[in-house]
């Protein structure tokens, strides 16, 4: 059965590792809902978001061969009720939107939008939440005419609470004690 | 080995190349020289008395011939080539070394850093090419970065589950100053190359193994690896177990021993095949379940628990469920199960293997080696090699039907002997392979076994014996077909030979051409002593056995079957 995923990796900073990384779900066929990367709480880590709907089996192998990588700390897979996850969406309506001011300002209030700018030809939200949200909003909006709409990929935060300090310095071990040469 | 008095001097980012190869205790490189790597050839040149330089005749024969070297000798392989169309000739043997997890160095040089990405000539991206078939690669730009870069690559490229890497190099930093220092490396903060092994998951195996009514031991490529055929056999023999090999396993148990079932996989011995069916603790050791290992894995020893000795967790579950996994080094795990197993006899279960073999002696094997057809067939030829070289010879073989006469019929007495090429199944390997391994090992005899379509894909290396003068001697078993092509569609796609038939060339004469001597054999009675004349040969030799245009190799599993439905003929 499939389920989404989501997938944190934590990865050494190096040139190519986003595509030596996207390769991997390439390669099973699998498509890549959303990815986003930037810089973690440590400095010199980066951390991958990675969206994918798959089996548990494909996310235990995905996530097996992505740890498998020289370059990657660790990853790891979470379904929906591990995480705390929001995506940003910006929204380009027609300024003909004032024009029915009040209903414009209740679904933008209710929602927990925000107006970024207005300009005479045109009006930009700012909406940050769950992917369902964000779609509801795009249909409230669309009645206005959507001239441009942009949604961000996932960001999320697990709810365990081992910190990513403390992983870095089990691995920092563990590569160091379980050093074995091939031609020894 | 001489030592430079480079460190801490001024030197070329090409000059550091070589001295960190040095520094890497490297001996040997296979390569060819172009555009963008000429400054790393001209610093060579300089130290051509500390290391070997091969000079191939295409780049793939280079990665080829790396791995031979590295097969036989567990040092890693080394290649130099140059941008462009010398790197991506590189890309077959890497996914080839990736695959059969041998452990290879590519330094290839790049255009000038500022005309990255411009279409230069010659230029071409190689890193992102070779991304998905190397174990890790990089960039350098600088020359400072030469020596780390390298360091890194030697550790990553034989540390763990060995692979292969690449070191991508502009022709500037080749070019650039920089004050050489080489420090080995021998950590990487997220790389974990050999999982401590866990001695609960020891005792759990143990104690599957100490129950077990018919336990069954399939060794891989990775008791090779991590040298560990002694513990295999102690293993083995304390609690009488028997042992059936992979493909790339083959010589890590030996094959004379009571205890030896044979040669796993869909060309593979009867028994070892039929019965993994049948036994109740299937004890994998550094294998990793390949399709043509398992068959229809749905069918695949459903009634077994399985336990797996592996260093790569991602290999783990990933074809077959593990009941119980042993991450780690196999030599260590091994050497940390053993006290912990008690001595068993298990005769009935052995038996069952035994009569197998009957049965295939009687089926298979009998006619193969002793046939009454007037041509001659490849298993009788490989039969009286096997007897000739009392299966002490390095044996590196193409891919093909002649591939499975080998590891069905010849013997291997002693581990890293058997060179071929596994996963990737590479038309083209066997030549060049065969000179690295000869590279690596020239005091043991070195037979390439060929056929007629592989031997004619890598057929230019001819010129490297030739000019590095290389003893190889070249066993060409010419049946005129692909033949396992031509089996496959013999049996299942009704007789039509689609493009199998081959009309070769004179090879004697192609050999003569490169001033190698060669013999051609046509009939039986000239068979024994052409093998002895090849094999006793001081120089290289061809020697072309013409055998039966349409054999076909069995026993056989078909696609989609079990291997407990194997077939004998």
């Amino acid at each position: 059965m499939e389920n989404t995923y989501t997938l944190s990796v934590f990865t050494e900073d190096k040139i190519g590792l986003l595509n030596r990384i996207t390769i991997i779900f390439t390669r099973r066929h699998i498509n890549i809902e959303s990815i986003t990367a930037s810089e973690s709480e440590v400095k010199g880590v980066y951390r991958y978001t990675i969206v994918v709907t798959v089996s548990q089996e494909q996310v235990e192998k995905l996530v097996g061969q992505i740890e498998k990588q020289v370059e990657v700390l660790k990853a790891f897979y979470h379904i929906n009720n591990d995480i705390m996850s929001r995506e940003m969406a910006l929204y380009k309506v027609s300024s003909d939107a004032l024009k029915e001011n009040e209903l414009f300002t209740r679904i933008v209030n209710e929602n927990h939008a925000k107006i970024l700018s207005i300009s005479p030809e045109y009006i930009v939200i700012e909406k940050t939440g769950e992917e369902r949200e964000i779609k509801h909003l795009f249909g409230e909006l669309e009645k206005f005419g959507m001239l441009e709409f942009v949604r961000s990929g996932r960001v999320a935060i697990t709810k365990p609470m081992k910190t990513l300090t403390t992983y870095l310095k089990d691995l920092e071990n563990k590569s160091k004690t379980t050093i074995k040469h091939f031609n020894n | 080995m001489k030592k430079h008095n480079k460190y801490n001097t001024e030197v070329t980012g090409a000059e550091a190349v070589i001295l960190s190869l040095l520094d890497a205790q490297v001996t040997d490189v296979f390569g060819y020289p172009g555009g963008a790597i000429m400054p790393v050839y001209d610093a060579l040149y300089d130290y051509m008395d500390q290391l070997n330089h091969y000079l191939v005749r295409h780049e793939q024969g280079a990665t080829h011939a790396a791995q031979g070297y590295s097969r036989v000798s567990g040092k890693p392989g080394v290649v130099f080539a140059t941008s462009g169309p010398g790197a991506t000739n590189l890309i077959t043997g890497i996914a080839d070394a990736q695959i059969d997890s041998t452990p290879m160095v590519c330094i290839t040089g790049q255009v000038h850093s500022h005309l990255l990405g411009t279409d230069a000539f010659q230029e071409t991206d190689v890193v992102g090419i070779s991304m998905p078939v190397t174990k890790w690669n990089i960039q350098v730009t600088k020359a400072e970065d030469i020596a780390p870069a390298i360091a890194k690559a030697f550790y990553i490229a034989t540390s763990g589950r060995p692979g292969p890497v690449l070191v991508d190099i502009t022709k500037d930093a080749q070019f650039g100053k920089t004050l050489y220092k080489y420090e080995k490396c021998e950590s990487i903060r997220s790389y974990f190359p050999c999982p401590k092994v866990n001695e609960e998951e020891v005792s759990k195996a143990a104690e599957l193994i100490n129950n077990a009514q018919r336990p069954y031991i399939l060794c891989g490529h990775g008791v090779l690896l991590s040298r560990a055929e002694k513990q295999l056999l102690d293993l083995a023999e304390k609690a009488n177990i028997p042992v059936a090999s992979t493909l790339l396993g083959l010589g890590a148990f030996p094959p004379t021993h009571e205890l030896y079932v044979g040669y796993l996989g869909m060309h593979g011995n009867y028994g070892p095949n039929l019965l993994t069916n049948e036994c109740d603790v299937l004890i994998a050791i550094g294998m990793r379940f390949d399709d043509r290992v398992t068959g229809n894995v749905s069918k695949y020893a459903k009634q077994a628990k399985v336990i797996h000795f592996e260093i790569d967790p991602s290999e783990v579950n990933k074809i077959i469920h593990a009941d119980v996994a042993v991450l780690g080094d196999a030599k260590e795990a091994l050497e940390l199960l053993l006290p912990k197993i008690k001595a068993q006899k298990h005769a009935n279960w052995l038996q069952k293997f035994t009569d197998c073999t009957k049965v295939e002696f009687e089926k298979v094997v009998k006619n193969a080696i002793n046939p009454n057809t007037e041509k001659l067939r490849m298993a009788e030829v490989i039969h009286q090699f096997h007897q000739l070289s009392e299966g002490n010879a390095i044996v590196v073989t193409d891919v093909g039907q002649h591939q499975m006469i080998i590891s069905r019929y010849y013997k291997f007495n002693q581990p890293n002997h058997n060179v071929t090429s596994g996963g990737l199944g590479t038309m083209g390997f066997g030549l060049p392979a065969a000179v690295g391994a000869k590279v690596a090992q020239p005091s043991k005899e070195v037979v390439a076994v060929l056929g007629d379509g592989g031997f004619q894909m890598t057929i230019q290396e001819l010129g490297t014996i030739m000019q590095s003068n290389i003893p190889v001697k070249i066993l060409v078993l010419n049946n005129n077909f692909l033949g396992m092509v031509r089996q496959w569609q013999q049996l299942f796609f009704d007789r039509r030979y689609s493009f199998t038939e081959m009309k070769n060339p004179n090879f004697i004469a192609i050999a003569n051409g490169y001033n190698i001597k060669g013999r051609k054999v046509t009939e039986r009675k000239d068979l024994n002593e052409a093998l002895k004349e090849m094999y006793e040969s001081k120089e290289a030799f061809l020697l072309e056995v013409v055998v039966e245009n349409e054999e076909n190799v069995f026993p056989m599993i078909t696609t989609g079957a079990s291997v407990s439905e194997i077939i004998l003929e």
